[in-house]
């Protein structure tokens, strides 16, 4: 499974005069199992980038291939699209709307037409692995659970589809800190068992950092540059220009740098950074 | 200085339906807030800090103990109005907060409700914009700006009211890094001009801002004091899974290795400057 992406172009209001180009060519490549981070400053064209990924926008211009499929060409099953590609929306909670969790989260593979006997396992597989307790929570309301809670509930009815390739956009938006983590800890879980390819949209750094094998940087409706976290995150002028900055770590340790500190400020976790400032300070014992 | 807000013994608890334990979301809770202040509270979802927030201005009243607001008990319905007056709310989702169709009418709303003269409302809605930097914008329509730009519309028709104190309840959320910026920067500049500030937020590099910090946990006071005294109880808030600030984060990590980082360090700039000493 890979996906291709080719002179993509999309245009919103296009002879209106409120037209606005929202992508201009774009051209990317995503491999098999990666997990993929877009960022970009709002009205960057990140949210308009994902949502042709599963067919949910048109492009003007361009097309997209999908495990071989081009999704863009005439007469393709829209349907057939969404269940290879799954799309996890902002505050994905706000969008639960049955008595009790499992019947939420069975909700999209009833569409497909599957066996009861198939829906069930693929509501419990889904609850499983975005870290909820299926006996436990099966028969809740969604409306009930904690915002943390509810937010996996909502990713699990995206995952029971058993999509090739799952797209998040923001998942970690306005939760705690706890909550934040158990939802890193489950895109890695994903990542792990599925083996597919993980696309998230953030603005948080730190987590771009720490889940990412790619990067790709948005700007005013183009791909400002594509590439692992080490390369995107040292080139902290460009992603100023663009609105963006560098993870916190990384901006500390670029600091400690402009000032005559020698360590290395391409670092990217925590860990790193407390390596080279102990390295530093303990230079002369 | 002299208190603005005082609670006494509070509790709230959420009505649930037919025969079900109501929820216990403040539990016995006294607190004060001095006027001119800036105090930020923390605490997980769940924690009781939005229903302590809605408390403050009267918009949810204590169901035991008392809040008063400037002298005025928020259960009083003669001084509601001055309650709302003196304690502006800025909620977490700016759409929801906005009401007219051009932003200078969104902004007058507030005080021509309050039944400011006109004249006066002009100058008002005017320096509010000023203050929040969106001066040029006051003909456009509030749906055309950005999520940061329309926080700042909501906060402008706050201070249009002119209150002596403001409680923003996760104003940031739902923004991008450069609107969060923006953000905490007016509520810098607003607590520069003496108005009392109450923040709200889970984002620690915010909370450090403050000069007080309240943790928020099960309904109760768990931790009160300056941010520096606060993140020194690394342990006890992790154990309650918040996060501390990354400062103060990668501090302890050194100081776990035999580094002597004195434990007032709790912001980047901080550990920049101890660090540069060793130069």
């Amino acid at each position: 499974m890979s996906i291709q992406v080719r002179g993509l172009r999309h245009i919103y209001s296009p002879g209106l005069p409120d037209e606005q180009l929202a992508l201009d060519n774009i051209n990317f490549d995503i491999y098999d199992g990666e997990t993929v981070a877009v960022i970009g400053h709002t009205g960057s064209g990140k949210s308009t980038l994902v949502q042709h990924l599963n067919g949910l926008l048109k492009p003007s211009e361009g097309t997209i291939t999908v495990g071989g499929v081009e999704i863009t060409a005439p007469g393709t099953s829209m349907l057939e699209v969404r269940r290879r590609v799954g799309l996890v929306f902002q505050y994905p909670e706000y969008q639960l709307f049955e008595e009790t969790v499992a019947a939420d989260v069975a909700f999209g593979p009833k569409n497909l037409g599957l066996s009861e006997e198939e829906i069930n396992s693929r509501v419990r597989d889904a609850l499983e692995l975005v870290g909820l307790d299926y006996d436990e929570i099966k028969d809740r309301s969604p409306f009930e659970l904690s915002g943390g809670q509810k937010r996996r509930v909502a990713i699990a009815g995206v995952i029971a589809m058993k999509p090739q390739v799952l797209i998040l956009d923001e998942p970690t938006a306005g939760l705690d800190p706890g909550a934040h983590r158990d939802i890193l800890n489950m895109i890695e879980e994903i990542k792990e068992v599925s083996g597919n390819i993980t696309i998230f949209v953030s603005h948080n750094m730190a987590d771009v950092a720490a889940l990412a094998d790619k990067v790709m940087v948005m700007d005013k409706g183009r791909l400002l540059m594509m590439g692992t976290p080490k390369e995107v995150f040292a080139q902290k002028d460009r992603l100023r220009e663009a609105g963006l900055s560098v993870p916190p770590v990384t901006e500390l340790m670029g600091k400690l740098r402009e000032k005559g500190v020698d360590v290395d400020d391409n670092v990217l976790s925590m860990k790193e950074a407390e390596e080279e400032i102990y390295r530093f300070l303990t230079r002369n014992r | 200085m002299s208190e603005i807000i005082r609670i006494e013994n509070m509790s709230f608890e959420y009505e649930r339906d037919e025969d079900r334990e109501p929820v216990k979301a403040i539990r016995d809770l006294s607190l004060c807030v001095e006027k001119g202040s800036f105090t930020a509270i923390i605490g997980k979802n769940g924690s009781g800090k939005s229903t302590l927030a809605k408390n403050l201005n009267g918009l949810l009243l204590p169901t035991g103990g008392k809040v008063f607001v400037k002298g005025w008990d928020t259960a009083d319905e003669e001084h509601i109005w001055d309650v709302r007056q003196t304690a502006g709310m800025v909620f977490q989702n700016p759409d929801n907060q906005l009401v007219s169709s051009i932003v200078e009418d969104d902004v007058a709303f507030g005080p021509e409700n309050l039944g400011v003269d006109p004249v006066e409302i002009r100058k008002r809605v005017d320096k509010a914009l000023a203050s929040v930097n969106m001066g040029e914008y006051k003909n456009k329509s509030p749906h055309l700006l950005s999520g940061g730009q329309k926080q700042r519309i909501a906060i402008a028709g706050v201070v249009a009211m002119k209150p002596e104190c403001i409680i923003f309840d996760e104003p940031t959320a739902m923004l991008d890094p450069r609107g969060r910026q923006e953000i905490m920067d007016i509520i810098e500049e607003l607590h520069g001009e003496g108005i009392t500030v109450i923040l709200i937020t889970h984002f620690m590099d915010e909370a450090v801002r403050a000069d007080r910090l309240v943790i928020v946990n099960e309904g109760r006071i768990f931790l009160d004091g300056t941010p520096a005294k606060v993140f020194r109880e690394y342990d006890l808030i992790k154990s309650i899974s918040l996060d501390v600030p990354m400062a103060v984060e990668l501090a302890q990590r050194l100081r776990k290795r035999g580094i002597k980082i004195p434990q007032d360090v709790i912001t980047a700039e901080g550990l920049v400057d101890y660090v540069c000493q060793y130069r």
